[in-house]
């Protein structure tokens, strides 16, 4: 076996057998079975179902699994959780709308008039340093606990992230293709929708992501704080009353949701910018 | 984007224009309060918010709030770093552990942060444990993120010249992981500051007890203190901006060498 392992390392038709450490990375590599995954989820399940079987910890404190399935199909037969996240979803939606709408104008009045920048942007800037939360107790006193206070918190926490990526996104389209515009004699429209916005679509596309993930933490907090319905107040109430069951139940529909909006705005994006990967 | 306005042909020099605006509502204020245009107690005159702020300053109110908030937050701020870095890296070392716990920590990562308040509530009590508990856990998400891109995208190149340099163990991990995936480990840590401040606000919020510059807040807008919320809403701000410049600054400072090393190739 003498010279063979170097001339193994020399030949760049076999790299991986070089060593052993290299050949299990390779097998590892292209061995990914889905299943990998389960044996931890269902070990902690496993773990969560003897303790509460056993009453390690109070069931107050850590209601059983079967106990929490049987709660989340009761609030679901029951219609009670579809009202609750209809209530979350319509809020939300309004919010984000509001925001996406007021975020890309002001970004865009931002991005394309350095003298509007120069008056609006230090105030923007104070103002978005400032977290929705902080803002929070002064809204209260402001408009009280109704649907308006979680309809301005939410816009205010979509719009901050996408005014800001649709101002830089217009500030960084790169002066050569507004160059290349101006020798193919556009116009002040054709400039804008075919090279500022198009070039810009990206960061944009960026910061309307980012609103949505903070106008949904801004949904769940202004729900567990001030509100007599919804998803947050379906958690809220049931810690209330010392029932994690339906506490649980409640997180993972906030966190499938999210989870299901978010995928929701991948697809679009992969619409949106689609076009883009065919010039490369 | 002044090749649209090629001309600039306004007549406010360009320094002043940042302070048009806040100075016009500043007047509106002090007008609207001076000349009681609403009769609602929630319309304080600009004056009085300044006398609060001088003495909240005077009475140390402010420092034991702001110091309570500040050592629950970098306790909280600490414990998840430290955890997060290490998590992710095993994350990004590991494909195994990769394969085995990543689908469970990105499910855990979808439930909305403030949503773990109330669970926590509940296993942690309403004091300070459930507050760093809670902390932690949002300064730990950004971190383990982070570190695992950071680990992932460490270029081709230099993972051959370490091999061909016969790195071990140990210079492998400090001599080129880490410090090839800093930026993003370091940006993971900056976003971290900012989740465990704005989690600070929520957990004094959603846990009322105790002190802390939140409830502060909460404080005033139940005996309807105007001057005292609008003061809260300042230094919350400004505490905010001060923690991101912090980091900026910091951050800048421990990547200044990547600058030589690129300017020599």
């Amino acid at each position: 076996m003498g010279a063979q392992p170097v001339a193994l390392e020399l030949s760049p038709s076999a790299p991986a057998t070089s060593s052993a450490g290299a050949v299990r990375a390779a097998w590892l590599r292209n061995w990914s079975p889905r299943w990998l995954a389960l044996p931890f989820p269902l070990f902690l399940l496993l773990l969560w179902y003897v303790a509460a079987q056993f009453e390690w910890v109070a069931p107050q404190v850590l209601p059983s699994p079967q106990a929490v399935l049987l709660t989340f199909i009761d609030l679901v037969a029951s219609g009670e959780m579809f009202d609750n996240l209809k209530i979350s979803l319509l809020r939300v939606l309004i919010g984000f709308g509001v925001g996406v709408v007021g975020g890309l104008l002001l970004g865009v009045a931002m991005g394309l008039s350095p003298v509007f920048k120069d008056y609006v942007y230090p105030l923007f800037k104070a103002f978005s340093q400032v977290p929705v939360l902080g803002w929070l107790p002064l809204l209260m006193l402001l408009v009280g606990i109704d649907e308006a206070l979680k309809i301005i918190l939410i816009s205010k926490a979509a719009l901050v992230p996408i005014a800001l990526n649709t101002f830089k996104g217009i500030e960084n389209v790169p002066a050569r293709y507004v160059e290349v515009a101006r020798v193919l004699k556009f116009s002040r429209w054709q400039l804008l929708w075919r090279v500022i916005f198009p070039a810009a679509l990206p960061p944009i596309w960026n910061g309307v992501r980012y609103g949505f993930t903070h106008a949904w933490l801004a949904l769940v907090v202004v729900e567990l704080l001030a509100s007599s319905e919804g998803l947050g107040y379906m958690i809220v109430f049931g810690r209330q009353l010392f029932q994690l069951d339906v506490v649980m139940a409640a997180v993972v529909v906030v966190g499938a949701v999210g989870y299901v909006l978010d995928r929701v705005l991948a697809r679009i994006e992969v619409i949106l910018l689609g076009w883009r990967r065919s010039g490369f | 984007m002044s090749f649209l306005h090629p001309e600039d042909k306004h007549p406010v020099p360009k320094v002043l224009r940042g302070w048009v605006l806040p100075l016009l509502l500043l007047a509106l204020w002090w007008l609207a309060a001076h000349f009681h245009w609403s009769s609602s107690p929630l319309l304080v005159p600009v004056d009085k918010v300044w006398d609060t702020a001088v003495e909240q300053v005077r009475s140390g109110e402010l420092w034991s709030a702001l110091e309570a908030s500040l050592r629950r937050d970098l306790i909280g701020f600490a414990i998840g770093v430290s955890g997060g870095l290490a998590f992710g890296i095993a994350f990004g070392l590991s494909r195994l552990f990769e394969r085995m716990i990543g689908p469970t920590f990105h499910t855990l990562k979808q439930i909305s942060l403030f949503a773990w308040i109330p669970l926590l509530s509940v296993w942690f009590g309403l004091g300070d444990a459930a507050k760093v508990a809670f902390l932690s856990l949002a300064a730990f998400f950004p971190v383990v993120l982070n570190t695992f891109e950071g680990i992932r995208s460490v270029p081709p190149e230099l993972i051959e010249a370490a091999r061909v340099l016969k790195f071990n163990r140990r210079q492998w991990l400090f001599k080129l992981i880490l410090p090839a995936a800093s930026p993003s480990i370091l940006a993971g840590i900056h976003l971290a500051l900012i989740y465990a401040w704005l989690a600070t606000l929520g957990a004094e919020y959603l846990l009322v007890s105790g002190k802390g510059i939140g409830n502060t807040m909460i404080d005033g807008r139940e005996l309807f203190l105007m001057d005292l919320v609008i003061f809260g809403v300042i230094v919350v701000g400004f505490v905010g901006f001060a923690l991101n410049w912090l980091a900026a600054r910091l951050e800048r400072r421990l990547l200044a060498w990547r600058g030589r090393s690129v300017a020599q190739f």
